[in-house]
């Protein structure tokens, strides 16, 4: 009986104890795919998530615990992986996911809830649409297309644009008319608008008929496995235009497979590379600390996802300082009052529909190289 | 469209037709001696693109030696599918050995993404292949020239062996009646076997030649590519040997002639090979070349 009262003495201080250190700390979730399909973007943003919780480890005086689950590349685990950091670790805000078909299936968890959420690099206007707590850190597609145009028309002088478009994929599609609609406006003229299907390989016909309708540029906002296959074909068929891609070519065996024909091909992605001229002082602080935490390693580059993993948690850091409280509720005005917030990946401003409006990177392939070249602020 | 677009297209068409047509020869040759559609004909032939490919880059072998090293294992892989999925299957219902061929396929399109990895492969091509010709604005692969030459020289050797020669002869009898020619003393299973050899080589030949088209392998590129090829042989007439050339080359014309006289219909062109599937099937549902088939009792 005595042991049972010691017992339970013991065990109410260690609850009392337990409960204050938890209310003391600040936790924040994390779902990204460490493993399967995407498990290469998933891991360089968590990386970039540790390295921005190392530069800042405790706001308003209380330390922040991070509490990262692997989403599997899966929408059903990421749903899953949502719950468990809403109703196990009882977290204020949750970044994630590398993604957008996961970030939807997350964002339905997390909105029942109320717990706000920033994806890093889903890219889907779907992803934030009709959500009142789900945010994200990088651009829209429409953004992204407009941005593709503005570059096409005003840096390499296009006029009579075709465009090859996947119809399995709506990223493809959505960016294809968010391309026509900003290039048709600015004066240029669509020589024509050709189609395929996911998996496709053979695109001569539709490459002929553009080079004969005497497009000077092509726009393929597609997978790299389909575009290394259209650059070449396109260059075999004798084509002479310039060729462009949306954010989903950011891949280094893009060159490995397209060889010469992909020498000169452009791309929209997110404003950030290590190689970029008049970088910002963030994106300089980023580069160094990335540089020197990983020196030596097969990661020494950093790379765009990685930045807005580091982009996400100073954006959640600073939203529960100017909220001055880690109230769910109150975080999620102050990611939504958001203005010109420095980050790595450019200055941040959130608009009404949640999304992140920041310039474009145009990145180019030179002799075989991945460089970038421009930001582009697109004319919408 | 201009002449010289047409004749551009026109070869553009010539080169997939003669591909699907290879493909479409295998699922033939299977049907018409076991009445089964062998849907792992598809896999076989992206296995057919990958030992190419690994030939090359692991063992640095001359691009003909790797081709030949690739035929036979295709072979290979053609028996051993029908030993482990079909003949143990033989005299079961034909919707079970139709249902094996379909799991066949899944195992092998997922043996391949965790042995060879999913991310796509670049296939390195020997410069003879690729030395595009100008022919009056026309602007040809040496490809679009070799790949209906190999096939028709293939489909030769292939209709020699089937006609000209005793086991050629076998598999004629099998196709007519499996039960008397077991009695007349042919040994079945390994006629059957070298049917699944035959088909398999020829995939793996397209597979080749496919990966220097284009240029670029993964391991779910053998589905579309293996449903449009049996499209093609049921559209020519599954069981004849001309009609899967036929066919096959149907449907490449089909495909590429629909994008280029209808540019905005571009992404129904796959639609447009079924839908010739249905009008054949309806209007001729033995296909082009077909013989009338006689449901045995």
């Amino acid at each position: 009986m005595k042991a049972l009262k010691v017992f339970s003495a013991v065990l109410l201080v260690f609850i009392l104890v337990g409960s204050a250190f938890a209310a003391d700390e600040i936790r924040i979730g994390v779902y990204e795919p460490m493993t399967g399909q995407n498990a290469f973007g998933g891991q360089l943003t968590v990386e970039g998530i540790k390295l921005a919780h190392e530069q800042a480890p405790e706001v308003l005086g209380r330390p922040v615990k991070l509490f990262i689950v692997d989403n599997k590349s899966d929408k059903v685990e990421a749903a899953n992986a949502v719950k468990r950091l809403i109703d196990k670790e009882k977290v204020v805000a949750i970044i994630g996911s590398y993604g957008s078909s996961l970030s939807m299936a997350g964002g339905e968890v997390a909105e029942k809830s109320g717990i706000p959420c920033i994806t890093d690099s889903a890219t889907n206007p779907l992803v934030t649409q009709g959500k009142k707590y789900y945010f994200r850190m990088c651009f829209i597609d429409p953004y992204q297309g407009a941005a593709a145009a503005t570059y096409a028309y005003n840096d390499l002088e296009a006029r009579n644009a075709a465009l090859l478009l996947d119809v399995a994929q709506d990223y493809s599609v959505g960016l294809g008319n968010f391309f026509k609609k900003a290039f048709v406006k600015m004066g240029g003229n669509i020589a024509g608008i050709y189609k395929y299907q996911s998996g496709d390989q053979d695109f001569t016909a539709q490459l002929t008929d553009a080079i004969s309708k005497g497009a000077d540029f092509l726009y393929i906002p597609s997978y790299f496995a389909e575009g290394a296959i259209i650059m070449k074909q396109a260059r075999e068929l004798g084509a002479d235009f310039y060729i462009m891609g949306g954010d989903a070519m950011d891949n280094p065996d893009l060159v490995k497979i397209g060889g010469d024909a992909a020498e000169g091909f452009s791309y929209t992605t997110f404003p950030y590379a290590p190689e970029m001229p008049d970088m910002t002082k963030e994106a300089e602080t980023f580069t160094k600390l990335w540089r020197d935490k990983y020196a030596g390693t097969d990661m020494s580059e950093p790379n765009a996802n990685s930045a807005l993993g580091y982009d996400c948690y100073m954006f959640v850091i600073d939203a529960i300082k100017r909220a001055n409280s880690a109230d769910p509720e109150k975080i999620t005005e102050a990611f939504a009052t958001a203005k010109d917030w420095p980050g790595v990946t450019g200055s941040t401003t959130i608009n009404e529909t949640h999304d992140a409006e920041k310039p474009v990177g145009i990145k180019v392939i030179v002799n075989g190289v991945q460089v970038y070249t421009a930001s582009v602020q697109p004319e919408m | 469209m201009t002449g010289q677009m047409f004749v551009q297209h026109f070869f553009n068409a010539l080169t997939l037709g003669s591909l699907y047509a290879l493909i479409a020869i295998g699922y033939t040759m299977v049907y018409g001696i076991l009445r089964l559609i062998n849907f792992a004909h598809g896999e076989i032939f992206m296995l057919g693109a990958y030992f190419i490919f690994y030939t090359g880059s692991l063992f640095n072998l001359p691009w003909v030696v790797g081709a030949v090293i690739s035929i036979v294992l295709c072979a290979l892989c053609g028996i051993m599918v029908d030993k482990v999925a079909y003949k143990p299957l033989r005299d079961a219902p034909r919707i079970s050995a139709l249902i094996s061929s379909i799991g066949m396929s899944f195992l092998i399109q997922n043996l391949a993404i965790v042995v060879f990895s999913g991310i796509p492969k670049p296939v390195v091509r020997p410069d003879f292949f690729v030395k595009i010709m100008v022919i009056k604005g026309v602007r040809i692969l040496p490809l679009a020239v070799i790949v209906p030459v190999v096939c028709f020289v293939l489909v030769l050797g292939l209709l020699f062996i089937v006609y000209k020669t005793k086991p050629g002869l076998a598999m004629r009898a099998i196709s007519k009646d499996i039960e008397t020619t077991r009695l007349m003393g042919v040994s079945v299973n390994r006629i059957i076997a070298l049917t699944f050899g035959l088909g398999s080589a020829l995939a793996a030949a397209s597979g080749i030649m496919w990966a220097l088209r284009y240029p670029q392998i993964q391991p779910l590129m053998g589905f579309m590519p293996g449903i449009k090829a049996f499209i093609a042989a049921v559209v020519g007439g599954i069981g004849s040997i001309h009609g899967a050339v036929i066919g096959g080359l149907i449907l490449g014309f089909v495909e590429i002639m629909t994008v280029a006289f209808f540019p905005e219909l571009s992404g129904f062109k796959d639609a447009f090979a079924f839908i010739l599937l249905i009008v054949i099937l309806l209007a001729k549902p033995t296909g082009l070349m077909g013989e009338k088939i006689e449901e045995k009792v």
